[in-house]
This record gives C-alpha cells, sequence and structure tokens, in this order.
C-alpha cells in the first residue's frame, strides 16, 4: 500500500475500490512489524484491528460508513480505551487495565477508526525526549541516534514510521508539537477547553490538552472535529458545540514574529536561516510581518515548571498502590504502602516534579511560588494577547534545534525543561498552536515551523498552516 | 533558597515518597538546581496582577444528580494489587 498523507486520499481510494481497510490493517501491521527497533508501540492490537477493519469495509460496501471509516491510529499511553491496558509508560501502571474510554476514543470510534495500538511516551507525559519511559527509549526513525522527542515520541514516531496514519498524542508543555517538528510530522495542540479531557491520564489538568499527530494539516482538522465539543464529563471545556474546522486557501494575513525567538543564543544557524527565508518567502505572497517585542521568554519555561508541578503533585497523589496500579512487596502498613509503591514505581522524573510541586504548594513558599507563577501566567496571556489583538498570528520556531542525539540532555533537567522553550507559551496562555515541517532539512532532519493565534481562533490557524505545508514542501 | 537534607525529608514525607542515601544528593542537588531557575520569575513585576485560575470557563458547570452504576463492584476490584471476593485488602492499618 502507498504512503498515504492525508485520509481524504485513502477514503477515495476506499470508495473506488482501490485498496480496502483489511489491506491498510495488515500494512501498518508490517511497519510495525519491520521497525521494533523504534520502540514506538508498547502494544498492537493486532487481532481486533484486524476484526475492526474487516466491518469497516462492510459499513464502506453498504454505503453507511463514518467520517473516519478504517482511518488507522495509534493511542498515546496516557488515553484511556475501555478493556485495553494503559500506564502512561509508567511502571506504577503496568497491566493497568482502564474500565472506560476516554471521550475522544469514544468519538473516533462511533466514526470509524481503528486502533491500532498504544504509542511509548515519556512516563505521565514528563520529558522532551521520551528518554523517560519505564518501558525504553523511542528511537527517531530518521536517525536511530537521536531522540524523536517527548513526551509523545511514540505517537509522532509511528506517523513518521508509517506506521498508522494518524496518532493521538497530549500537549502540556509541547509535547505534540515538539516530537513532531522532530519527526518532520504535523503536531497540533487546539485551544484549551476544545477537546475533553476525560480519560487522559492527568498531568497538569489546566494545561493538558489531547491532539492529534498527522502527516496533513487536513487530517488534524479533520481529527479535531470530531473529538472536540463539549463533554459533560469535563466542566473545563468551552460549553458549546464543537468548532467547524473549514481549511479556507488564498488569504492575507497580518503575522507577528519575535525576533528574540528566531536570532537568540542557543538557536540552531540553520533553523535561524531558515525562519529567515520563510519570513520573506511570506512577505512576497503578500502576508504582512512584524517583529515584535516579547522580552518575556526566560520566564516562560520557569512559569510552566512552578505551575504544572504544583498540580501535577496533586494528579499523582492518586498512585498510592492501595486500589490499582504497582504496590511495593516491602509495604508493611499504610504509610510503606504509600511511600514504597510511589518510590519504586515512579520515575526520577516523575519523583522530580512531584517533590518541586510539593515544594511550591507547601506551607510557607505557595505565595512566593504557586501564587506568584499564576500571576506571571496572566501576564504572559496579557503580553501575548495584546500582540494577538494586532495580528492573526504569531511565528516562530518549534524548537531551537533539531532533534538532539540520545543521551546528551538526560543528566541535566534544566537542559531539558528548555527544549520545550518555543512551545510552554501557548499551554500558559491556553492558545492553540501548530507545528509543521520547515522547508528542507538541517544535518538531514527535520525542523518545525510553529503558529499560534488566539484561543479559539483555530479555524484561521489550520488555514494558515496548511497553506505553510504546501508551501515547505514545495519549496 | 539553600535546599537542605531536612528539606528533601519533609517534602518527601508530604508526597509520600522516600529517597536512599545516594538518591538524597541527587534530588537535593536537581532541586536546588532548578529552584534557582525558577526564581527568575521574582524578576518580573506582577504588581496588580490577578493571578490566573481557569483557563477556559471561569464558572461552574452543574448537572442534574442522578443515581447511576457505572462500574460494577467486581470492576472496581478487577485492578486491584490484592483483594477477596468483597474487598480490597491492604496491609494492617491500626498497630496493636
Amino acid at each position: 500500500m502507498k504512503r498515504y498523507t492525508a485520509y481524504s486520499d485513502f477514503r477515495r481510494d476506499l470508495e473506488t475500490g482501490k485498496v480496502t481497510c483489511v489491506q491498510a490493517v495488515e500494512h501498518y501491521l508490517n511497519q510495525i512489524e519491520s521497525q521494533q527497533d523504534l520502540n514506538a508501540f508498547l502494544e498492537v492490537w493486532a487481532d481486533e484491528a484486524r476484526a475492526k477493519a474487516a466491518e469497516q469495509d462492510a459499513l464502506i460496501q453498504s454505503g453507511k460508513a463514518g467520517r473516519l471509516a478504517g482511518m488507522v491510529i495509534a493511542l498515546k499511553d496516557n488515553i484511556c480505551y475501555a478493556g485495553h491496558n494503559v500506564s502512561a509508560s509508567s511502571k506504577i501502571l503496568q497491566g493497568f487495565e482502564s474500565l472506560y474510554s476516554a471521550t475522544v476514543t469514544e468519538r473516533l470510534l462511533a466514526e470509524g477508526a481503528i486502533f491500532i495500538g498504544r504509542t511509548n511516551c515519556d512516563e505521565f507525559a514528563m520529558g522532551a525526549s521520551n528518554e523517560n519511559s519505564a518501558f525504553g527509549l523511542v528511537r527517531n526513525a530518521i536517525d536511530k541516534e537521536r531522540v524523536p522527542g517527548g513526551s509523545s515520541g511514540g505517537s509522532a514516531v509511528a506517523v513518521q514510521g508509517d506506521m498508522c496514519l494518524a496518532a493521538l498524542g497530549s500537549d502540556t508543555g509541547g509535547s505534540i508539537r515538539q516530537p513532531a517538528a522532530f519527526t518532520g510530522t504535523v503536531g497540533y495542540k487546539p485551544t484549551y477547553g476544545t477537546i475533553s479531557r476525560y480519560g487522559l491520564l492527568a498531568y497538569a489538568s489546566s494545561f493538558d490538552q489531547i491532539g492529534p499527530i498527522t502527516r496533513s494539516v487536513e487530517d488534524a482538522a479533520l481529527l479535531t472535529e470530531v473529538m472536540a465539543g463539549m463533554d459533560e464529563f469535563d466542566a473545563t471545556m468551552f460549553q458549546e458545540p464543537a468548532p467547524e474546522l473549514k481549511l479556507e486557501t488564498g488569504k492575507k494575513y497580518k503575522i507577528a514574529y519575535l525576533k528574540e525567538a528566531i536570532e537568540r543564543d542557543g538557536i540552531h544557524p540553520e533553523l535561524s536561516a531558515g525562519m529567515k527565508n520563510l519570513i520573506a518567502e511570506l512577505e512576497r505572497q503578500g502576508h504582512t510581518l512584524t517583529p515584535v517585542e516579547f522580552p518575556y521568554l526566560d520566564y516562560l519555561v520557569p512559569c510552566y515548571y512552578v505551575l504544572t508541578t504544583a498540580e501535577a503533585s496533586s494528579n499523582l497523589s492518586r498512585y498510592q498502590g492501595l486500589m490499582y496500579g504497582y504496590r511495593s512487596p516491602d509495604a508493611v502498613d499504610l504509610e510503606s504502602t504509600f511511600k514504597k509503591s510511589r518510590s519504586q514505581g515512579f520515575g526520577p522524573e516523575v519523583q522530580r516534579r512531584i517533590m518541586l510541586g510539593t515544594f511550591v504548594l507547601s506551607e510557607g513558599y505557595y505565595d512566593a511560588y504557586y501564587t506568584k507563577g499564576q500571576k506571571v501566567r496572566q501576564f504572559i496571556t496579557d503580553k501575548t494577547q495584546d500582540i494577538l489583538a494586532n495580528h492573526d498570528f504569531i511565528l516562530l520556531p518549534t524548537t531551537p534545534d533539531i532533534a538532539f542525539k540520545i543521551g546528551e540532555k538526560a543528566s541535566n533537567p534544566v537542559a531539558m525543561y528548555l527544549a520545550d522553550i518555543f512551545t510552554v507559551q501557548a499551554n500558559i496562555t491556553g492558545m492553540p498552536a501548530v507545528s509543521v515541517p520547515g522547508a528542507g532539512t538541517i544535518e538531514g532532519m527535520p525542523w518545525g515551523v510553529q503558529v499560534m493565534a488566539d484561543r479559539k481562533k483555530d479555524s484561521e490557524l489550520l488555514s494558515f498552516a496548511h497553506e505553510l505545508l504546501e508551501q515547505n514542501q514545495n519549496a | 533558597m539553600q535546599v537542605t537534607n531536612e528539606t528533601i525529608d519533609r517534602l518527601a514525607h508530604l508526597a509520600r515518597l522516600e529517597f536512599e542515601k545516594g538518591e538524597k544528593d541527587k534530588i537535593r542537588e536537581d532541586l536546588q538546581k532548578i529552584l534557582g531557575f525558577v526564581d527568575k520569575l521574582n524578576e518580573l513585576d506582577t504588581e496588580g496582577v490577578e493571578p490566573m485560575i481557569f483557563v477556559a470557563e471561569g464558572h461552574n458547570v452543574l448537572r442534574e444528580d442522578v443515581v447511576k452504576v457505572d462500574i460494577t463492584h467486581e470492576q472496581a476490584l478487577k485492578n486491584a494489587p490484592k483483594k477477596d471476593s468483597d474487598y480490597f485488602r491492604v496491609p494492617k492499618v491500626i498497630k496493636k
């Protein structure tokens, strides 16, 4: 089977009998099998996917197929699917079987999607390299000595390696967009509140958002339309029906770019040059590009860490070895059940973040750290909205560098945290952002261009990203 | 802010974690480094800025309180690390 980049192509071939869902599933299963060394999948649901494919082929025949009939999708291992294991790549949930399906899982299934397996990720979505998984690191398919990014690294590699047509990820500080940039795929984080978080294993609830990793913007829009819209199980969502994400072409936009994000120290010079070329090209096409001041980049990651670790320390308190998950064999009483199960069940990065979060919420430090972080969050949001009051988008690189080497940042948490410097702004502000592959490669690796818009401007954002991707591919 | 072994012990207890001797040095150094990093926030003047609490809707979304069975007793026990036919089994809680 050929490598499809958009579901609409595959669907056309399905309708005309050129391909079947069964063939597609076999193709993806073979691709998974032949690329096992990348460690993208933690579990493959082969038999079930085959059975579902036969069902979908019958529905295509009878003309009753849903919007996503036969679309083969991988689920990040922190999204629940009833009757299937889910572990957030953590030993503490090894063998745990979900009793519920996430709202997104249900909605995709109802339209005919086929889930082929669950993908490796950083433990509890905490990481930028997929080296923090309890079940081994994930390798980048283009250069196996390099990381795929994280935390949705397995999902990104599954799409990169044609092991599925699309994958779901979750994005708390860049966990969809950064691996998309490192693997040459499209990663989209919708406006916070667009997609239900019910059934997503929580990391930092006011930052987490589920989104797609795909090979086209068209598919990102399609999947999001199906997943989005209010849900009685998530009260933090916008209480309104799902937005229509129509991709309009030919519009001229007002685009702001941050000079500091293109010329600062630590940015790969070729990446910086790629951004400058892109800006010149967009101007030639009639868009208006304006450099804007945003002297707050260095505050973004600290703000993110104070608030997300606080939320994580609270969210992860539920893993205690009593009613589900790992219980230490060394537990002798209640307190040692908690302490030993958690210390043995969580990996080092998760424990580090729980400790930091516990600190910022602890007596005597709450106002100085947590409340301060919330104020900075509002401040950053106001300053970002000031820019977007006069511009349609903010354009910036997705990451300061291309995919780094395995082990390169593993021993220095702060260096690893800075891999998120350009992506956290969208999570701090709740705004939508998308990463599409930039033109050409750098040292043979893909790189990402990121576009961010004001809340609820997802349709405009994806319209522009769609054109941007086509242009980059033809450059 | 100086992170000491006492700080680590206090936080570890609050977080229901424990660190062996060598691990304690590592987590102390890491926390010290990360706190130095996040202390940068203090440079920013946020006088008069309200803390941001809600990202999407800033109000309660209520629904009718309807009695229904979401999961059965058996399902609830399904993932228990230790159980009998009716209950979760846990190590002894009350000391003699």
